[in-house]
């Protein structure tokens, strides 16, 4: 293993782990999102009439 | 719409996940390590994350934000979706694509799904590893697949494949039957997460495996991850790898199947969002999720084990030769690798039934708006559909050709017209001021403007490239094969049939459609 590659393979998986981490934590976090997860529980929104 | 039930998804991780469950396949965890270190794999990431930023992302932005807009006026398939898109009485036929290609695909692709339940299925009764020498995982694959001759995998005495497969064909059917929420919204939520844990047990394995055997001490952990990673080797250094052309299209092409994009299902399910769901953070998301799956996991898994146990030499970028012969070989080497074998396959399973389920819904929403059936009708005609499909590759097995053609014409050249066909409605005909202004309701995240020029000029420009690029090297030798080889004439003329049957289809819906005026 050279140096490039530990740049390479430090940097790549620390960016897609960031972009995941955060686009998720923004997802979970999302005012929109666990308003539906409360209606998911009060009624079967797959049909509504 | 006029329809009485309208379906949507229970919560936006549930759809993310449901996308994620979609894209997230063999390719991240076989295709792309054997694709990254044929190119030096570090070097291969440059065009990667190129390709990732300027088409993949743009494009997934797109199709999740007209699928929205499509649903929100009624219609759940490419067809319905085209014609609000774009008011022209021919508009749905060039949605014929995003039938095909999922529902195409999915009569393949529960092969593969059932390989891999019954190498899992192999490994926990105790029948793997072989303990064989030589090439006993060469000979076990051909004979099993009945690549030696057609309609082996019929016979009474042959292995019991037949049954996995019509196993998987039943689970997802019954998923599918299940719902959008019961169904596909449920497994995605408890699958996607099992897979990452099993992921990443397999990797603090692979992280943890040294220098196994002390004959070949050259063959350890830290040169498996250098012949990944290293950017250069020595015959080339980093800049004479980055000049390679090829390598550019391989990791676009990685990229474009990767995420699923142009593939029919994105549009689909974005179709059953809310109005003011946020398309940005969820495409982005999915996205997200796809890549860490392929390069934090996939890159550190596949490629360093196979080479901490065979060697450079035991490499190949051959997805069923990495995935069900040279696999199989490390684990038989593996301490413990009884185990490894079986959590591995179980998440290839995984993989495969998260995508495989997703392949089916364009269809049924197409059926539903545009043939006027109910969901148990609609899975009915899907599933004689698909199984008269499935049956034909599973009896044309010698050499996979029908399987490798279908793959070609419907898995390739197909998700290629799509995708331009989609960029080009979207981006051009409905407009990407008009799309820009639909994907940021209800958004959380803004999408930079200069990416208004990106999805107009440069991603159609990227995607056109690389097919035309695919073509050129590719078709010759499949023009050729229809010439020689009466499997691959069949297989053709299947996917002929297929495509007029859907054509058919279309064009009773769209007097269906006319006949109510709706949408336009």
């Amino acid at each position: 293993m050279t140096l490039g590659g530990w740049i390479i393979m430090f940097s790549s998986i620390s960016l897609v782990s960031i972009f995941f981490g955060l686009t998720l934590y923004l997802v979970l976090t999302h005012k929109k999102s666990i308003e539906h997860l409360h209606s998911t529980l009060d009624e079967p929104p797959d049909i509504e009439e | 719409m006029q329809s009485s039930k309208k379906e949507n998804w229970g919560s936006l991780i549930g759809v993310v996940l449901a996308v994620m469950g979609s894209a997230i396949g063999l390719g991240n965890f076989i295709r792309f390590p054997g694709l990254a270190a044929k190119y030096e794999g570090g070097s291969f990431m440059i065009p990667y994350f190129f390709a990732l930023i300027f088409l993949g992302i743009p494009i997934a932005w797109l199709e999740w934000t007209i699928g929205r807009y499509g649903g929100q006026k009624g219609f759940h398939s490419t067809p319905g979706i085209f014609r609000i898109l774009w008011n022209n009485r021919i508009s749905p036929y060039f949605g014929f694509f995003g039938l095909l290609v999922p529902v195409g695909i999915f009569m393949y692709y529960i092969l593969i799904e059932a390989w891999c339940l019954y190498y899992a299925y192999l490994y926990l009764i105790g029948t793997f590893p072989l303990l064989q020498e030589g090439n006993a995982y060469i000979e076990f694959f051909r004979n099993f697949t009945g690549m030696n001759q057609d309609g082996i995998v019929f016979d009474s005495n042959h292995t019991p494949i037949l049954f996995f497969i019509l196993l998987c064909y039943l689970l997802n059917m019954w998923i599918i039957y299940r719902g959008l929420v019961k169904g596909i919204e449920m497994i995605s939520k408890m699958g996607i997460p099992l897979l990452f844990l099993i992921a990443f047990i397999i990797l603090g394995r692979v992280l943890t495996l040294g220098t196994p055997d002390p004959n070949y001490p050259e063959r350890n952990l830290l040169n498996g991850l250098g012949f990944m990673w290293n950017p250069a080797t020595s015959e080339k250094n980093f800049i004479e790898s980055l000049m390679n052309a090829e390598m550019w299209l391989a990791a676009a092409g990685q990229i474009f199947f990767s995420l699923s994009v142009g593939f029919g299902v994105i549009i689909t399910y974005a179709s059953y969002l809310k109005k003011n769901d946020d398309v940005i953070l969820s495409a982005t998301t999915s996205a997200a999720g796809n890549t860490f799956a392929e390069v934090a996991l996939g890159g550190l898994i596949t490629i360093p084990a196979a080479f901490v146990f065979l060697g450079k030499e035991g490499i190949s970028d051959s997805v069923f030769q990495l995935g069900f012969i040279t696999l199989p070989h490390v684990f038989e080497k593996m301490p413990i690798g009884r185990l490894f074998g079986f959590l591995w396959f179980v998440l290839l399973f995984i993989a495969a039934v998260t995508s495989s389920i997703s392949m089916l819904q364009p269809a049924i929403a197409f059926f539903e708006e545009g043939l006027k059936t109910n969901r148990k009708t609609s899975i009915s005609l899907l599933s004689f559909i698909t199984l008269i499909g499935s049956l034909f590759v599973v009896y044309f097995s010698k050499d996979l050709v029908a399987l490798d053609n279908m793959d070609f014409w419907i898995g390739t050249f197909g998700i290629y017209v799509l995708a331009t066909t989609q960029i080009i409605i979207g981006g051009w005909i409905f407009g990407v001021d008009q799309v820009f202004e639909e994907a940021h309701k209800g958004s959380l995240i803004k999408i930079p403007k200069i990416f208004k020029f990106v999805i107009k000029y440069i991603s159609p420009a990227y995607l056109l490239i690389v097919f035309i690029s695919w073509l050129y090297q590719k078709l010759p030798s499949y023009i050729q094969t229809l010439q020689t080889n009466t499997t691959a004439r069949f297989t053709f003329f299947f996917v002929v049939l297929l495509s007029v049957f859907f054509i058919l289809l279309i064009a009773q819906a769209n007097r269906n459609w006319k006949k109510e005026n709706q949408g336009v």
